[in-house]
C-alpha cells in the first residue's frame, strides 16, 4: 500500500511543480534575478503550498496518527546549529547555479535537456557525501 | 524573459502543498524531496520502496501533464556542464547536510512554523539572491 501511496503523492507532487512552471529551472533563476528580468512567480508557489499546508498539516495531525502508520514521523531536532546554516547556505548557492533544487531535478529526467543529466548524479554524489559527513 | 504566470503558481503550488499534506495524513512523514532522495543512496533501509516510488511519481509527472494538456512541458535548462555538476554537487550535499531542502525547510517546515526551517529557509534565499546577482550582473555584466 505505501509503494502505490508514495507513487500517487510523488505523482501529485510533481505535477504541481510542472503547473506551477517550476520544473523550469529558467523560471527560478529568474525570480533570484530581483535586479533584472524578475519573475516573481516562485513567490505564489511557495504561497498556495504554505497556506494549504498549513491548513491541512493541522487536520492531519489532529486526528491524532496517520492512515497507514502508528504514528507521525516529525523531525525533532530544535537547535540552529552549523551544518543547518552552512548546509542552507551551499544549497542555496548552487539552486542559484543551476536553477534546479531536487524535485524539480527529478522530473526533469524524462525530459532530455543534456543538463539534467549531469546536475542530478552529482546532486546524488553530494548527498552521498553529506550523508557520510553526518554519519 | 520567463512570462509571470500567478494563477498557474498559485494553483500548482496549492498541488505541491495537497501532496505534501497527503503524505503527511496517510504515512505520517513530511515530504522533503532530499530526504526521500538521499535514502535511496545506500545504506537503504525497510521504505526503499516507498522512496523510489515517490521519485517514480516525479519523474512520471510531466508526462501525465503532457498527456492532459496535449503539449509537452518546456524548460530551459543551462547548457554549461560543468556549471551544472558545481550546482548539483552543492545542492545535494547542502540539502542534505542542512537537513531540507526547498520541500523538507520551505514548505513543509515553514507550514509546521519550524524555526529550524525559517531560519534554513531564509538562509538559502539569501545566498541564492546573492548568487544570481553576482552570476548574472557581477560576472556577467
Amino acid at each position: 500500500m505505501s509503494v502505490i501511496v508514495n507513487l500517487l503523492v510523488g505523482l501529485l507532487f510533481g505535477v504541481g511543480l510542472v503547473v506551477s512552471g517550476m520544473a523550469n529551472p529558467a523560471k527560478v533563476i529568474n525570480f533570484l534575478d530581483l535586479f533584472g528580468t524578475w519573475d516573481p512567480s516562485l513567490a505564489f508557489v511557495m504561497g498556495g503550498a504554505v497556506v494549504v499546508a498549513f491548513v491541512g498539516f493541522r487536520l492531519a495531525l489532529g486526528r491524532g496518527r496517520p492512515v497507514f502508520d502508528t504514528a507521525f514521523h516529525l523531525p525533532t531536532k530544535q537547535d540552529i546549529d552549523r551544518p543547518l546554516v552552512l548546509g542552507a547556505a551551499l544549497f542555496g548557492i548552487g539552486w542559484g547555479l543551476g536553477g534546479f533544487c531536487p524535485g524539480p531535478a527529478f522530473v526533469a529526467l524524462g525530459l532530455g535537456a543534456p543538463g539534467t543529466y549531469v546536475f542530478v548524479p552529482a546532486m546524488l554524489a553530494g548527498m552521498w557525501a553529506a550523508r557520510r559527513a553526518d554519519a | 524573459m520567463t512570462e509571470f504566470t500567478p494563477i498557474a503558481s498559485l494553483a500548482g503550488g496549492a498541488l505541491i502543498g495537497l501532496a505534501a499534506v497527503l503524505l503527511l495524513a496517510l504515512e505520517g512523514r513530511i515530504a522533503g524531496i532530499s530526504g526521500i532522495a538521499s535514502r535511496l543512496l545506500p545504506p537503504v533501509d525497510s521504505r526503499f520502496a516507498s522512496r523510489l516510488a515517490f521519485v517514480a511519481g516525479l519523474v512520471l509527472a510531466p508526462f501525465l501533464v503532457a498527456a492532459a494538456t496535449g503539449e509537452p512541458v518546456s524548460q530551459t535548462v543551462s547548457s554549461n556542464l560543468p556549471l551544472l555538476a558545481v550546482a548539483g554537487l552543492l545542492v545535494g550535499f547542502g540539502a542534505v547536510y542542512g537537513g531540507g531542502c526547498t520541500s523538507g525547510h520551505g514548505v513543509c517546515g515553514l507550514s509546521r512554523l519550524s524555526q529550524r526551517s525559517i531560519v534554513a529557509t531564509v538562509t538559502f534565499m539569501l545566498t541564492a539572491f546573492v548568487t544570481v546577482f553576482v552570476v548574472r550582473h557581477v560576472i556577467g555584466g
